[in-house]
Protein backbone atom coordinates (compact mmCIF):
# COMPACT_ATOMS: atom_id res chain seq x y z
CA UNK A 1 0.00 0.00 0.00
CA UNK A 2 1.39 3.39 -1.02
CA UNK A 3 1.60 6.12 1.62
CA UNK A 4 2.07 9.89 1.23
CA UNK A 5 3.09 11.86 4.33
CA UNK A 6 2.41 15.59 4.80
CA UNK A 7 4.29 17.17 7.69
CA UNK A 8 7.70 16.08 8.96
CA UNK A 9 7.77 17.28 12.55
CA UNK A 10 8.36 14.91 15.47
CA UNK A 11 5.41 12.67 14.54
CA UNK A 12 6.28 12.57 10.81
CA UNK A 13 9.88 11.69 11.59
CA UNK A 14 8.76 8.99 14.03
CA UNK A 15 6.52 7.51 11.34
CA UNK A 16 9.31 7.48 8.73
CA UNK A 17 11.72 5.86 11.20
CA UNK A 18 9.11 3.18 11.87
CA UNK A 19 8.49 2.58 8.15
CA UNK A 20 12.26 2.19 7.66
CA UNK A 21 12.58 -0.16 10.64
CA UNK A 22 9.60 -2.34 9.72
CA UNK A 23 9.66 -3.11 5.97
CA UNK A 24 7.54 -6.21 6.68
CA UNK A 25 4.52 -3.95 7.18
CA UNK A 26 4.57 -3.48 3.39
CA UNK A 27 3.74 0.22 3.71
CA UNK A 28 5.58 1.98 0.87
CA UNK A 29 6.40 5.67 1.18
CA UNK A 30 5.78 7.28 -2.23
CA UNK A 31 5.62 10.97 -1.31
CA UNK A 32 6.52 13.30 1.55
CA UNK A 33 6.19 17.04 2.07
CA UNK A 34 7.26 19.51 4.74
CA UNK A 35 6.46 23.22 4.92
CA UNK A 36 9.01 24.19 2.25
CA UNK A 37 9.61 21.18 -0.01
CA UNK A 38 8.39 17.79 -1.21
CA UNK A 39 9.55 14.56 -2.84
CA UNK A 40 7.49 12.16 -4.94
CA UNK A 41 8.39 8.77 -6.41
CA UNK A 42 5.53 6.43 -7.41
CA UNK A 43 7.97 3.48 -7.21
CA UNK A 44 8.81 4.20 -3.57
CA UNK A 45 11.13 6.44 -1.58
CA UNK A 46 13.67 5.30 0.98
CA UNK A 47 12.32 6.68 4.31
CA UNK A 48 15.85 6.82 5.76
CA UNK A 49 17.14 8.91 2.82
CA UNK A 50 14.18 11.31 3.21
CA UNK A 51 14.92 11.63 6.95
CA UNK A 52 18.63 12.20 6.30
CA UNK A 53 17.87 14.95 3.78
CA UNK A 54 15.44 16.55 6.23
CA UNK A 55 17.99 16.50 9.05
CA UNK A 56 20.88 17.74 6.89
CA UNK A 57 19.14 20.54 4.98
CA UNK A 58 15.86 21.14 6.81
CA UNK A 59 14.10 20.08 3.61
CA UNK A 60 12.88 16.63 2.68
CA UNK A 61 12.96 17.22 -1.08
CA UNK A 62 12.87 19.74 -3.91
CA UNK A 63 11.93 23.28 -2.91
CA UNK A 64 9.94 23.69 -6.13
CA UNK A 65 7.46 21.05 -4.91
CA UNK A 66 4.85 21.32 -2.15
CA UNK A 67 2.06 19.47 -0.41
CA UNK A 68 -0.26 20.53 -3.23
CA UNK A 69 1.94 18.68 -5.75
CA UNK A 70 1.94 15.58 -3.55
CA UNK A 71 -1.85 15.65 -3.36
CA UNK A 72 -2.21 16.19 -7.12
CA UNK A 73 0.31 13.45 -8.01
CA UNK A 74 -2.14 10.74 -7.06
CA UNK A 75 0.87 8.48 -6.38
CA UNK A 76 -0.58 7.16 -3.10
CA UNK A 77 -3.42 5.08 -1.68
CA UNK A 78 -3.46 6.77 1.73
CA UNK A 79 -2.68 10.34 2.70
CA UNK A 80 -1.13 10.68 6.17
CA UNK A 81 -1.78 14.26 7.32
CA UNK A 82 0.61 15.29 10.12
CA UNK A 83 0.90 19.09 9.76
CA UNK A 84 0.68 21.25 12.92
CA UNK A 85 -2.74 21.63 14.56
CA UNK A 86 -4.76 24.78 14.13
CA UNK A 87 -7.69 24.34 16.49
CA UNK A 88 -9.67 27.31 15.15
CA UNK A 89 -9.61 26.77 11.39
CA UNK A 90 -8.23 23.23 11.04
CA UNK A 91 -6.06 24.54 8.17
CA UNK A 92 -4.05 23.70 6.17
CA UNK A 93 -4.91 20.09 7.10
CA UNK A 94 -8.63 20.53 6.37
CA UNK A 95 -7.89 21.46 2.74
CA UNK A 96 -5.35 18.64 2.38
CA UNK A 97 -7.78 16.04 3.74
CA UNK A 98 -10.72 17.20 1.61
CA UNK A 99 -8.51 17.27 -1.46
CA UNK A 100 -7.32 13.67 -0.88
CA UNK A 101 -10.83 12.35 -0.18
CA UNK A 102 -12.17 14.04 -3.31
CA UNK A 103 -9.47 12.19 -5.25
CA UNK A 104 -10.70 8.90 -3.78
CA UNK A 105 -7.81 8.48 -1.37
CA UNK A 106 -7.99 7.19 2.20
CA UNK A 107 -6.83 9.55 4.96
CA UNK A 108 -5.06 8.98 8.28
CA UNK A 109 -4.31 11.98 10.49
CA UNK A 110 -2.86 12.89 13.87
CA UNK A 111 -4.08 16.45 13.39
CA UNK A 112 -6.77 17.41 15.91
CA UNK A 113 -7.72 20.64 14.12
CA UNK A 114 -9.67 19.33 11.11
CA UNK A 115 -11.34 16.50 13.05
CA UNK A 116 -12.49 18.84 15.83
CA UNK A 117 -13.60 21.57 13.39
CA UNK A 118 -15.50 19.46 10.85
CA UNK A 119 -15.91 15.83 11.92
CA UNK A 120 -19.38 15.52 10.42
CA UNK A 121 -18.45 17.12 7.08
CA UNK A 122 -15.28 15.08 6.62
CA UNK A 123 -16.99 11.82 7.63
CA UNK A 124 -19.82 12.45 5.17
CA UNK A 125 -17.33 13.32 2.43
CA UNK A 126 -15.35 10.13 3.07
CA UNK A 127 -18.51 7.99 3.13
CA UNK A 128 -19.63 9.46 -0.16
CA UNK A 129 -16.23 8.77 -1.74
CA UNK A 130 -16.12 5.27 -0.26
CA UNK A 131 -12.81 5.89 1.50
CA UNK A 132 -11.64 5.64 5.09
CA UNK A 133 -10.93 8.59 7.39
CA UNK A 134 -9.07 7.47 10.52
CA UNK A 135 -7.65 9.61 13.30
CA UNK A 136 -6.65 7.37 16.19
CA UNK A 137 -3.53 9.48 16.86
CA UNK A 138 -5.57 12.64 17.58
CA UNK A 139 -6.66 11.41 21.03
CA UNK A 140 -4.60 9.73 23.74
CA UNK A 141 -1.42 9.19 21.69
CA UNK A 142 -0.72 5.47 21.50
CA UNK A 143 -3.96 4.44 23.27
CA UNK A 144 -6.33 2.77 20.77
CA UNK A 145 -9.43 4.50 22.11
CA UNK A 146 -11.09 5.23 18.74
CA UNK A 147 -10.58 1.58 17.73
CA UNK A 148 -12.13 0.56 21.05
CA UNK A 149 -15.20 2.75 20.45
CA UNK A 150 -15.69 1.77 16.81
CA UNK A 151 -14.60 -1.85 16.75
CA UNK A 152 -13.79 -3.47 20.08
CA UNK A 153 -16.91 -2.16 21.86
CA UNK A 154 -19.12 -2.03 18.75
CA UNK A 155 -22.75 -2.77 19.60
CA UNK A 156 -22.48 -1.29 23.08
CA UNK A 157 -24.46 1.76 24.08
CA UNK A 158 -22.13 4.34 25.61
CA UNK A 159 -23.37 6.46 28.53
CA UNK A 160 -20.25 8.50 29.23
CA UNK A 161 -16.58 8.95 28.48
CA UNK A 162 -14.24 10.40 31.10
CA UNK A 163 -10.53 10.73 30.75
CA UNK A 164 -7.16 12.25 31.43
CA UNK A 165 -6.47 13.63 27.97
CA UNK A 166 -3.50 15.93 28.49
CA UNK A 167 -0.14 14.57 29.61
CA UNK A 168 1.34 17.99 30.42
CA UNK A 169 -1.38 18.77 32.97
CA UNK A 170 -1.21 15.27 34.41
CA UNK A 171 2.54 15.64 34.86
CA UNK A 172 2.17 19.02 36.60
CA UNK A 173 -0.56 17.73 38.95
CA UNK A 174 1.41 14.56 39.72
CA UNK A 175 4.45 16.65 40.72
CA UNK A 176 2.38 19.10 42.79
CA UNK A 177 0.86 16.13 44.60
CA UNK A 178 3.99 14.03 45.08
CA UNK A 179 6.52 16.75 45.90
CA UNK A 180 4.40 19.64 47.11
CA UNK A 181 5.68 21.82 44.23
CA UNK A 182 3.75 24.98 43.42
CA UNK A 183 2.00 25.17 40.05
CA UNK A 184 4.72 27.51 38.74
CA UNK A 185 7.53 25.19 39.89
CA UNK A 186 5.91 22.09 38.38
CA UNK A 187 5.28 23.93 35.10
CA UNK A 188 8.90 25.10 34.95
CA UNK A 189 10.05 21.52 35.51
CA UNK A 190 7.70 20.21 32.79
CA UNK A 191 9.16 22.79 30.38
CA UNK A 192 12.71 21.78 31.23
CA UNK A 193 11.90 18.14 30.50
CA UNK A 194 10.21 19.03 27.21
CA UNK A 195 6.73 18.00 28.43
CA UNK A 196 5.36 21.53 28.12
CA UNK A 197 5.51 23.97 25.20
CA UNK A 198 7.19 27.36 25.52
CA UNK A 199 3.63 28.71 25.51
CA UNK A 200 1.75 26.18 27.64
CA UNK A 201 -1.61 28.02 27.43
CA UNK A 202 -3.33 25.38 25.26
CA UNK A 203 -2.40 22.63 27.68
CA UNK A 204 -2.79 24.21 31.12
CA UNK A 205 -6.02 26.07 30.32
CA UNK A 206 -7.63 22.76 29.31
CA UNK A 207 -8.09 23.66 25.62
CA UNK A 208 -6.09 20.70 24.27
CA UNK A 209 -8.06 18.29 26.47
CA UNK A 210 -11.32 19.95 25.35
CA UNK A 211 -10.44 19.49 21.65
CA UNK A 212 -9.85 15.78 22.28
CA UNK A 213 -13.11 15.55 24.22
CA UNK A 214 -14.94 17.08 21.23
CA UNK A 215 -13.39 14.44 18.95
CA UNK A 216 -14.45 11.62 21.30
CA UNK A 217 -17.98 13.03 21.66
CA UNK A 218 -18.44 13.33 17.91
CA UNK A 219 -16.93 9.90 17.25
CA UNK A 220 -18.99 8.11 19.86
CA UNK A 221 -22.37 9.84 19.55
CA UNK A 222 -22.12 12.07 16.44
CA UNK A 223 -23.12 14.96 18.71
CA UNK A 224 -21.88 17.60 16.30
CA UNK A 225 -20.34 19.61 19.14
CA UNK A 226 -17.47 22.08 18.83
CA UNK A 227 -14.87 23.53 21.18
CA UNK A 228 -17.30 26.38 22.02
CA UNK A 229 -19.74 23.87 23.52
CA UNK A 230 -17.25 22.63 26.13
CA UNK A 231 -17.22 24.15 29.63
CA UNK A 232 -13.49 24.52 30.25
CA UNK A 233 -11.55 25.16 33.47
CA UNK A 234 -7.77 24.77 33.39
CA UNK A 235 -5.29 23.85 36.10
CA UNK A 236 -3.46 27.20 36.17
CA UNK A 237 -5.42 28.44 39.20
CA UNK A 238 -4.72 25.42 41.41
CA UNK A 239 -2.83 25.85 44.68
CA UNK A 240 -0.61 23.40 46.59
CA UNK A 241 -3.13 23.71 49.43
CA UNK A 242 -5.86 22.33 47.16
CA UNK A 243 -3.81 19.18 46.55
CA UNK A 244 -3.02 18.94 50.28
CA UNK A 245 -6.69 19.24 51.24
CA UNK A 246 -7.53 16.52 48.71
CA UNK A 247 -4.68 14.37 50.06
CA UNK A 248 -6.10 14.68 53.60
CA UNK A 249 -9.11 12.77 52.31
CA UNK A 250 -6.98 10.19 50.51
CA UNK A 251 -7.83 11.87 47.24
CA UNK A 252 -5.97 13.83 44.59
CA UNK A 253 -6.76 16.26 41.76
CA UNK A 254 -6.59 15.49 38.04
CA UNK A 255 -7.73 17.41 34.94
CA UNK A 256 -10.69 15.37 33.73
CA UNK A 257 -12.58 15.59 30.44
CA UNK A 258 -16.12 14.34 30.78
CA UNK A 259 -18.92 13.83 28.26
CA UNK A 260 -22.33 12.32 29.11
CA UNK A 261 -24.97 13.24 26.51
CA UNK A 262 -27.97 12.20 28.64
CA UNK A 263 -26.89 14.64 31.34
CA UNK A 264 -25.97 17.29 28.80
CA UNK A 265 -22.45 17.25 30.19
CA UNK A 266 -19.42 18.31 28.16
CA UNK A 267 -16.78 19.57 30.53
CA UNK A 268 -13.05 19.80 31.15
CA UNK A 269 -12.13 20.74 34.74
CA UNK A 270 -9.83 19.78 37.59
CA UNK A 271 -11.66 17.22 39.73
CA UNK A 272 -11.14 15.49 43.06
CA UNK A 273 -10.72 11.70 42.74
CA UNK A 274 -9.93 8.97 45.27
CA UNK A 275 -6.34 7.80 44.89
CA UNK A 276 -7.41 4.32 43.85
CA UNK A 277 -9.61 5.59 40.99
CA UNK A 278 -8.57 4.11 37.60
CA UNK A 279 -8.12 7.63 36.16
CA UNK A 280 -5.51 8.55 38.78
CA UNK A 281 -2.41 7.85 36.72
CA UNK A 282 1.10 9.18 37.06
CA UNK A 283 3.25 11.54 35.03
CA UNK A 284 2.54 12.18 31.35
CA UNK A 285 0.27 9.14 30.93
CA UNK A 286 -3.24 9.44 29.50
CA UNK A 287 -6.29 7.33 30.40
CA UNK A 288 -9.84 7.03 29.10
CA UNK A 289 -12.78 5.39 30.83
CA UNK A 290 -15.69 4.29 28.64
CA UNK A 291 -19.02 3.51 30.33
CA UNK A 292 -21.11 1.08 28.31
CA UNK A 293 -24.28 -0.98 28.72
CA UNK A 294 -22.79 -4.42 27.98
CA UNK A 295 -19.09 -4.21 28.79
CA UNK A 296 -19.60 -2.01 31.85
CA UNK A 297 -16.66 0.28 32.47
CA UNK A 298 -13.58 -0.14 30.30
CA UNK A 299 -10.46 1.89 31.10
CA UNK A 300 -7.55 2.26 28.68
CA UNK A 301 -4.28 3.76 29.82
CA UNK A 302 -1.01 4.48 28.07
CA UNK A 303 1.39 6.98 26.64
CA UNK A 304 -0.39 10.08 25.43
CA UNK A 305 2.41 11.58 23.36
CA UNK A 306 5.81 10.92 21.79
CA UNK A 307 6.85 10.47 18.19
CA UNK A 308 7.07 6.67 18.04
CA UNK A 309 4.02 6.25 20.31
CA UNK A 310 1.97 8.44 17.98
CA UNK A 311 3.40 6.55 14.98
CA UNK A 312 2.00 3.38 16.61
CA UNK A 313 -1.52 4.82 16.38
CA UNK A 314 -0.96 5.93 12.77
CA UNK A 315 0.40 2.52 11.73
CA UNK A 316 -2.61 0.85 13.39
CA UNK A 317 -4.92 3.01 11.25
CA UNK A 318 -2.90 2.31 8.09
CA UNK A 319 -3.04 -1.45 8.64
CA UNK A 320 -6.78 -1.31 9.39
CA UNK A 321 -7.28 0.47 6.04
CA UNK A 322 -5.03 -1.96 4.19
CA UNK A 323 -6.90 -4.95 5.60
CA UNK A 324 -10.29 -3.52 4.84
CA UNK A 325 -9.86 -1.77 1.49
CA UNK A 326 -6.62 -2.58 -0.23
CA UNK A 327 -5.72 -5.95 -1.69
CA UNK A 328 -2.26 -7.03 -0.70
CA UNK A 329 0.04 -7.48 -3.61
CA UNK B 1 -38.48 3.09 59.18
CA UNK B 2 -39.52 -0.12 60.90
CA UNK B 3 -42.73 -1.74 59.75
CA UNK B 4 -44.89 -4.51 61.13
CA UNK B 5 -46.98 -6.50 58.71
CA UNK B 6 -48.96 -9.71 58.47
CA UNK B 7 -46.81 -12.71 57.58
CA UNK B 8 -48.79 -13.52 54.46
CA UNK B 9 -48.07 -13.40 50.71
CA UNK B 10 -48.12 -10.00 49.06
CA UNK B 11 -47.68 -7.98 52.25
CA UNK B 12 -44.12 -6.84 51.60
CA UNK B 13 -44.93 -5.76 48.05
CA UNK B 14 -47.97 -3.89 49.39
CA UNK B 15 -45.73 -2.00 51.79
CA UNK B 16 -43.05 -1.21 49.21
CA UNK B 17 -45.25 -0.16 46.30
CA UNK B 18 -46.22 3.27 47.72
CA UNK B 19 -42.54 4.16 48.17
CA UNK B 20 -41.84 4.25 44.45
CA UNK B 21 -45.22 5.86 43.80
CA UNK B 22 -44.22 8.78 46.01
CA UNK B 23 -40.80 9.13 44.39
CA UNK B 24 -38.84 7.51 47.23
CA UNK B 25 -35.66 5.55 46.71
CA UNK B 26 -35.23 2.28 48.65
CA UNK B 27 -31.67 1.85 49.90
CA UNK B 28 -32.08 -1.36 51.92
CA UNK B 29 -34.79 -3.79 53.07
CA UNK B 30 -33.93 -5.80 56.18
CA UNK B 31 -36.31 -8.64 56.76
CA UNK B 32 -36.07 -10.61 59.98
CA UNK B 33 -38.31 -12.68 62.22
CA UNK B 34 -37.81 -11.42 65.71
CA UNK B 35 -38.23 -13.93 68.53
CA UNK B 36 -40.49 -11.67 70.60
CA UNK B 37 -42.85 -10.81 67.75
CA UNK B 38 -46.13 -12.70 67.48
CA UNK B 39 -45.79 -15.49 64.94
CA UNK B 40 -48.35 -14.11 62.51
CA UNK B 41 -46.58 -10.78 62.00
CA UNK B 42 -43.33 -9.87 60.42
CA UNK B 43 -40.95 -7.02 61.22
CA UNK B 44 -39.27 -5.32 58.30
CA UNK B 45 -36.84 -2.42 58.35
CA UNK B 46 -36.67 -0.22 55.31
CA UNK B 47 -34.01 2.40 54.67
CA UNK B 48 -35.09 4.88 52.07
CA UNK B 49 -34.62 8.42 50.87
CA UNK B 50 -37.51 10.70 50.02
CA UNK B 51 -38.10 14.42 49.83
CA UNK B 52 -39.15 15.76 53.24
CA UNK B 53 -42.43 17.22 51.97
CA UNK B 54 -43.61 13.85 50.63
CA UNK B 55 -42.88 11.82 53.77
CA UNK B 56 -46.25 12.34 55.48
CA UNK B 57 -48.15 11.33 52.34
CA UNK B 58 -46.03 8.20 52.07
CA UNK B 59 -46.67 7.24 55.69
CA UNK B 60 -50.41 7.60 55.08
CA UNK B 61 -50.26 5.46 51.95
CA UNK B 62 -48.38 2.66 53.70
CA UNK B 63 -50.91 2.63 56.54
CA UNK B 64 -53.72 2.36 53.99
CA UNK B 65 -52.16 -0.92 52.86
CA UNK B 66 -52.83 -2.31 56.34
CA UNK B 67 -49.22 -2.15 57.37
CA UNK B 68 -48.32 -0.53 60.68
CA UNK B 69 -45.29 1.60 61.10
CA UNK B 70 -43.63 0.80 64.41
CA UNK B 71 -40.87 3.34 64.24
CA UNK B 72 -39.93 6.13 61.92
CA UNK B 73 -36.34 7.14 62.37
CA UNK B 74 -35.49 10.22 60.39
CA UNK B 75 -32.08 11.36 59.49
CA UNK B 76 -32.11 14.59 57.68
CA UNK B 77 -29.11 15.70 55.60
CA UNK B 78 -28.08 12.24 54.59
CA UNK B 79 -25.62 13.23 51.88
CA UNK B 80 -22.22 14.79 52.42
CA UNK B 81 -19.99 16.12 49.73
CA UNK B 82 -16.72 18.02 49.93
CA UNK B 83 -15.63 20.57 47.37
CA UNK B 84 -12.39 22.52 47.16
CA UNK B 85 -12.66 26.30 46.67
CA UNK B 86 -9.75 28.51 45.61
CA UNK B 87 -9.60 32.30 45.44
CA UNK B 88 -9.99 35.35 47.60
CA UNK B 89 -12.45 33.52 49.83
CA UNK B 90 -12.36 35.80 52.86
CA UNK B 91 -12.43 39.10 50.98
CA UNK B 92 -15.38 37.94 48.90
CA UNK B 93 -17.34 37.46 52.16
CA UNK B 94 -17.13 33.81 53.12
CA UNK B 95 -20.03 34.38 55.52
CA UNK B 96 -22.23 35.20 52.56
CA UNK B 97 -20.95 32.17 50.61
CA UNK B 98 -21.91 29.86 53.47
CA UNK B 99 -25.16 31.72 54.08
CA UNK B 100 -26.30 31.23 50.49
CA UNK B 101 -26.02 27.43 50.91
CA UNK B 102 -27.65 27.42 54.36
CA UNK B 103 -30.48 29.63 53.09
CA UNK B 104 -31.66 26.89 50.72
CA UNK B 105 -33.25 25.07 53.65
CA UNK B 106 -32.34 21.65 52.22
CA UNK B 107 -28.57 21.87 52.49
CA UNK B 108 -26.03 23.35 54.84
CA UNK B 109 -22.31 23.84 55.19
CA UNK B 110 -21.12 21.31 57.77
CA UNK B 111 -17.41 21.96 57.74
CA UNK B 112 -14.96 24.49 56.41
CA UNK B 113 -11.20 24.14 56.43
CA UNK B 114 -9.43 27.25 55.12
CA UNK B 115 -5.73 27.60 54.29
CA UNK B 116 -4.40 31.14 53.89
CA UNK B 117 -0.80 31.07 52.67
CA UNK B 118 -0.09 34.83 52.63
CA UNK B 119 -1.85 38.16 52.41
CA UNK B 120 -3.05 38.93 48.87
CA UNK B 121 -2.48 35.33 47.75
CA UNK B 122 -5.49 33.14 47.01
CA UNK B 123 -6.78 31.00 49.87
CA UNK B 124 -7.89 27.41 49.52
CA UNK B 125 -10.74 25.79 51.42
CA UNK B 126 -12.35 22.41 51.76
CA UNK B 127 -16.06 23.01 52.16
CA UNK B 128 -18.28 20.09 53.18
CA UNK B 129 -21.97 20.35 52.39
CA UNK B 130 -24.73 18.16 53.81
CA UNK B 131 -28.03 17.76 51.99
CA UNK B 132 -31.19 15.70 52.36
CA UNK B 133 -31.16 13.88 49.05
CA UNK B 134 -28.88 13.40 46.12
CA UNK B 135 -30.87 15.76 43.91
CA UNK B 136 -30.87 18.44 46.60
CA UNK B 137 -27.09 18.04 46.86
CA UNK B 138 -27.00 18.72 43.14
CA UNK B 139 -29.07 21.88 43.65
CA UNK B 140 -26.83 23.00 46.53
CA UNK B 141 -23.78 22.58 44.30
CA UNK B 142 -25.52 24.64 41.61
CA UNK B 143 -25.94 27.42 44.19
CA UNK B 144 -22.25 27.15 45.08
CA UNK B 145 -21.25 27.26 41.38
CA UNK B 146 -23.32 30.41 40.89
CA UNK B 147 -21.77 32.08 43.94
CA UNK B 148 -18.27 31.05 42.80
CA UNK B 149 -18.85 32.46 39.31
CA UNK B 150 -20.04 35.77 40.82
CA UNK B 151 -17.02 36.01 43.12
CA UNK B 152 -14.40 34.70 40.70
CA UNK B 153 -13.65 31.61 42.79
CA UNK B 154 -12.40 28.32 41.35
CA UNK B 155 -14.29 25.21 42.42
CA UNK B 156 -12.82 21.72 42.22
CA UNK B 157 -15.60 19.15 42.50
CA UNK B 158 -15.36 15.40 43.00
CA UNK B 159 -15.87 13.30 39.88
CA UNK B 160 -19.45 11.99 39.96
CA UNK B 161 -19.60 8.35 41.02
CA UNK B 162 -16.11 8.63 42.46
CA UNK B 163 -16.88 10.51 45.70
CA UNK B 164 -14.66 9.52 48.57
Amino acid sequence: MRVAVLGLGAVGKGLLRTLAAKPELDLVLTAAADSSSACIDPDGLDPTAVLDAKCATGRCGASGLSATDVLASGAYDVLVELTPTNALTGEPALTHIRSAIERGKHVVTSNKGPIAVDHAGLTALADEAGVALRYEATVGGAIPVIHAIRDGLAGNRFSSITGVLNGTCNYILTRMDDEGLTYEQALAEARELGYAEADPTYDVRGIDAAIKLVILANTCWSLGVTLDDVSITGIDGLTVDALRLAADQDCTIRLIGEVAPAENLLRVAPRVLPRNHPLVIEGTLNAVMLSTDMAGEVTLMGKGAGSVETASAIIGDLIAIRDRYVECG
Amino acid sequence: MKLEMKDSPGQLVAALTPISEYGGNIIAVIHQREPESPSDTLGVQIVLEIAQERLDALVGAIKLQGVSILRLGEERLLYRQSVIMIGHLIHTDIGDTIGRIDATGFAEVAELNVHMPAIAEPSTALITIKATTRSEMGRALDVLRTVAAEKGLLIVEPLAGAEA
